[in-house]
This record gives C-alpha cells, sequence and structure tokens, in this order.
C-alpha cells in the first residue's frame, strides 16, 4: 500500500492493546455471548449426532437430516461411496453444514462464540495475527452461493417429504393410508416452512435475485424478487435460530416416534 | 440536586489518566452536558470536539461506560447514577488531547475512493427505487464509531489494510448507483481490504444513524467480490450470455 494512513507524527497503535475480554463496558454484554455458545453448542451437537445415529424414520415421516429418501436405501448407505471415499449418506450433513456454515449471520456468531473475534463490541480480543477472511480456510466463505444452490436443491427434497407425510401414496408409502394429517406432517410442514424463511432471506440470494443490478428499475422482476429476498434477510437471525431449533425438534420428534414412544399421538392421523 | 461521578480521561497519545469529577445533574442531560458543566466549573481546559449538539455533526463521538456512542445522544437517565460513568476517547485513532483523537485516517481512506463519474452523456434522470440504496448511506454523520469500535482497526491495527465499515459503505453508495460507470471492486478488494470485515456487525451496532452497515452494504460489496473473483460458474455464465 503506497499510501500511508496512520496519521504522520504521531504513533501507530499497536494491535492487541487490550487482551481478551478487556473492556470497560458496564452492561450485559456477556449474555448474547453466552446465549450464543449455548444455543449454537447444543443444537450444533446435536444436529451432528443425529445425522451420524441412523433411524431418521417413522412411517411416513422422513427425518430432515436423511433427506432425499433414496440417500438411505440400505445399499446405498453401505455400499456406495464418493470417490473421496466419503459415503454418501452423508451428503445432507455435507450440506446443511456447508450452508450454514458459510451463512453470513452464523458467522457472526460463530466468530463471535468460538473465536472472541470480537465476543462482544469493544470487547478486547486475545489474537494479535488476524487476517478476517482474506486467508483459508476462511476463504471458503466466499463459496456460500454454491452451499445455498445445494441447500435450494435439498429443500426441494424436504418440501417433497412433507407432501408424502401428508400423502404417503406419493412417495411410493401406501401402507401408510393415502392420506395422514398426522401431528408429525403438520412437523414437518413448519420445518420447511421455517427453512424455506431462513433460505430465502440469504444474503447471496438477495444479491443474485436482484442486488447485483445498479439499475434496479430496469428489471421490474428482479426487482421485486430483490425486495421480497430484503424483507425475509431483515430477519435472517430470528429465520435461522428459528428454523435450526425446529430441524433439530422434527429430528427429535420423528426419531423418538421411531423408537416407539409416540405411538399415541399419531393415532388420528391415520396411519397407526 | 443528585450529583453522579463521571471519570473523564485525560491526557494525550502519551499517556493520562481518569480523572473524577462531580456532576450535577437535571433533567434530560446528555453526557456532553456533563462534559459542559466540567469545563464551566472545573476543568477549563478540558478539550473535547463539538458543534450541533443534535446528533447531526458527528463531531462528539467518544467512549461511554466502554461503549462507542455520541456524547450529545447518550442521556444521563439511560445510565446507571450509582455507579461513576467513564468517558474516554475513541481507541482506534491517536489521541490528541483529553476526548479529542486525530481521524485524519479518515480523510486519507476517502481519498483512495474514486469519486463518481457518469457516462459521457448522461441522461440525469433517476428513479427513486434506483437511488434507495444509496440514500440510506448518506445518512452517515461521519461520526466514526463505526471505525472505533471496528476490532480490525481497534484491536489489530490494520489501518494501512482495511478502510473500515464508514468508507466501505461510502464506495457501496458509489458502486450501487444507476448512473456511476467506475469499477471500483478490485480496490474494495485490494485498498479497502473488504476481506478483512469477518461480518460481526459492531459497526451496525453503535451506528447513532441506524444504518444497515453490514447487511446492505458490506455484504453486498462481499457479493460483488465474489463474483468478480470466486465464482468461476457465474463467469462462465456470464461469458456466454454476455450479461454483467
Ligand atoms: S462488521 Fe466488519 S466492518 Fe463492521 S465492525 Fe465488524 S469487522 Fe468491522
Ligand atoms: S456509518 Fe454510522 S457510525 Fe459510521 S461514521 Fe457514518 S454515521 Fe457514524
Ligand atoms: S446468508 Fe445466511 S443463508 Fe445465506
Ligand atoms: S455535537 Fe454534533 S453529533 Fe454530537
Amino acid at each position: 500500500m503506497a499510501e500511508v494512513r496512520n496519521a504522520p507524527g504521531t504513533q501507530p497503535l499497536t494491535p492487541g492493546k487490550a487482551g481478551l475480554g478487556v473492556t470497560q463496558r458496564q452492561d450485559p454484554w456477556w449474555a448474547e455471548w453466552l446465549g450464543t455458545v449455548v444455543g449454537l453448542g447444543i443444537l450444533g451437537v446435536y444436529a451432528f449426532v443425529a445425522a451420524e445415529m441412523g433411524k431418521g424414520q417413522w412411517g411416513p415421516y422422513l427425518s430432515p437430516f436423511y433427506s432425499p429418501e433414496f440417500l438411505q436405501l440400505p445399499k446405498l448407505f453401505h455400499v456406495a461411496t464418493l470417490p473421496a471415499g466419503i459415503p454418501i449418506a452423508l451428503i445432507p450433513l455435507v450440506v446443511i453444514l456447508g450452508f450454514r456454515g458459510t451463512c453470513y449471520y452464523y458467522r457472526k456468531a460463530y466468530y463471535r462464540a468460538f473465536f472472541a473475534d470480537p465476543a462482544g463490541c469493544a470487547v478486547g480480543e486475545a489474537r494479535t495475527d488476524y487476517a478476517g477472511e482474506t486467508r483459508w480456510p476462511w476463504l471458503i466463505q466466499n463459496a456460500h452461493r454454491y452451499f445455498m444452490y445445494l441447500a435450494t436443491i435439498a429443500l426441494i427434497f424436504l418440501w417433497f417429504d412433507t407432501v408424502v407425510a401428508f400423502f404417503p401414496g406419493v412417495g411410493g408409502h401406501s401402507e401408510f393410508g393415502s392420506v395422514n394429517f398426522g401431528l408429525g406432517s403438520f412437523v414437518m410442514l413448519l420445518n420447511v416452512i421455517l427453512l424455506s424463511g431462513y433460505t430465502f432471506g440469504c444474503h447471496s440470494l438477495r444479491h443474485l435475485i436482484g442486488g447485483k443490478n445498479d439499475c434496479m428499475s430496469c428489471e421490474p422482476s428482479r426487482l421485486a424478487g430483490w425486495k421480497a429476498a430484503s424483507k425475509f434477510n431483515a430477519k435472517h437471525m430470528q429465520w435461522a435460530w428459528a428454523s435450526l431449533f425446529w430441524v433439530c425438534a422434527t429430528d427429535l420428534y420423528i426419531r423418538l416416534g421411531g423408537l416407539g414412544y409416540l405411538q399415541h399421538v399419531e393415532k388420528w392421523g391415520g396411519w397407526h | 440536586m443528585p450529583e453522579v461521578n463521571f471519570k473523564v480521561f485525560r491526557g494525550n497519545s502519551e499517556g493520562g489518566e481518569e480523572v473524577d469529577y462531580k456532576v450535577e445533574v437535571t433533567e434530560g442531560m446528555v453526557v456532553l452536558d456533563a462534559m459542559f458543566q466540567i469545563q464551566q466549573t472545573k476543568a477549563p481546559d478540558l478539550a473535547i470536539r463539538w458543534n450541533c449538539k443534535a446528533a447531526k455533526c458527528g463531531s462528539c463521538s467518544a467512549e461511554i461506560n466502554g461503549k462507542p456512542s455520541l456524547m450529545c445522544k447518550t442521556r444521563l437517565d439511560t445510565l446507571d447514577p450509582s455507579k461513576p460513568v467513564t468517558v474516554r476517547p475513541m481507541r482506534a485513532f491517536p489521541i490528541i488531547k483529553d476526548l479529542v483523537t486525530d481521524v485524519s485516517f479518515n480523510y486519507r481512506v476517502n481519498k483512495t475512493i474514486p469519486p463518481f463519474k457518469p457516462k459521457p452523456g448522461t441522461d440525469w434522470k433517476m428513479l427513486q427505487e434506483d437511488v434507495d440504496r444509496a440514500q440510506e448511506f448518506r445518512k452517515c454523520i461521519e461520526c466514526f464509531l463505526c471505525q472505533d469500535t471496528c476490532h480490525v482497526l481497534r484491536d489489530h491495527a490494520k489501518h494501512e489494510q482495511f478502510g473500515g465499515p464508514r468508507w466501505l459503505i461510502r464506495a457501496a453508495s458509489l458502486e450501487m448507483h444507476p448512473l456511476d460507470v467506475e469499477d471500483r471492486i478490485p480496490m474494495i478488494r485490494e485498498k479497502l481490504g473488504i476481506g478483512f470485515c469477518n461480518i460481526t456487525k459492531c459497526c451496525t451496532e453503535v451506528c447513532p444513524e441506524e444504518i444497515h452497515i453490514t447487511d446492505n452494504a458490506i455484504i453486498p460489496l462481499k457479493e460483488r467480490v465474489v463474483d468478480r473473483y470466486y465464482d468461476p460458474i457465474g463467469k462462465l455464465i456470464r461469458i456466454f450470455t454476455g450479461n454483467k
């Protein structure tokens, strides 16, 4: 850099003056930090364990961690691996992790929660070799839109699974009746609604749908898309938490059902 | 009349200390009023910078109880009167005296941003929806609180590599302008160093004009940088379709 930006005649400021957690703030800034650590920690570990555990199916219901169903066919599960030796059944987990892990909101959340970079605003940091997102591994964040494409495909499968929950015959599961308005169907419906709201507020989508234009009025349909995406985007954090929580709750519901704990609840659904 | 204890930084870039001052509190008082009272009754040489006392000139930025804030916009009734109120200068800039810092870094960064460049023979009609985005950024009062709270400058002192959020919104307002034809994406990446921002949003949290700095300026610019440098498939599609 040719220009010297530090003020001439003054000492350049030195990095890392404060130290980890050092601040003069008197308000409970750490509450948000702690909430994020606990929330992301619990839900993250749950999602990881659930995706590894198997038993993601109960009657016409398929856990979102095991969608699409064809990846879970026993034959594929045991035999099929990608060239890199990755079992195909792990694809949903990679897509979910990749999409959420590079999401602009979650980046903020985990940089603050797990890297204290910074833990709170105007709160000191420990590290002195900061390079932000200019180096590996964080350069991967630039691939967020690709994960968004994959997640959108996954979302189409999840909508399909939800239709199958209501109308099992559609997915070749007519043994569970032709119509099933069970509690689980609605649990899954809420799940796809929340995931759709989260995905539609994605910053990359907001950019690609219309934000990249300088002349917004030149393409009215893209402007309309951008406006709609912006509405969801403004509450992206809320969608992120609600959908993360509910995806785990949906899995838990289907898992407990599959283990035989919830039979009676589904009686009025029609498939028992 | 109730009294509140203030701890005000007195010193310069060589060093200094917090000095205790008691201030008599009246209704509706803001921190800047308390500084005036100290100047008038106890320390006439206390250096402060201010102009409008209406949260519009962006001069009176300081750190009140550790939070980057405007002194004229922080009412005393929002602070706990039983504890001393600390008032310190912004930390991301060199101190000149007491609460006054040298913010000239900002003007040097600004000079590196290529100015508005219209197409030759421009038709100067614009629709409101084409300039909505840039207008949000034009609300900036250049208080530099966002610069002060940004950890890239505040903690990591990357002043030479990173321009800071205020200048990313200025770059965004030009880049998104429908009549501007200058290309600033390479300088946004290399000179303003947008990759150093890890979108942790502290700038947005402190902005007194409530500009959505991160969501509406920095992230859209990051996406434009991705378009240019990190999206091979998108690039291919653009080559084949001839779109920008
Ligand atoms: S979002 Fe980026 S620019 Fe804003 S304070 Fe955080 S690191 Fe700095
Ligand atoms: S963007 Fe907001 S915080 Fe930053 S200088 Fe402008 S008004 Fe101040
Ligand atoms: S920014 Fe959160 S999903 Fe894309
Ligand atoms: S004196 Fe103008 S913003 Fe505070």
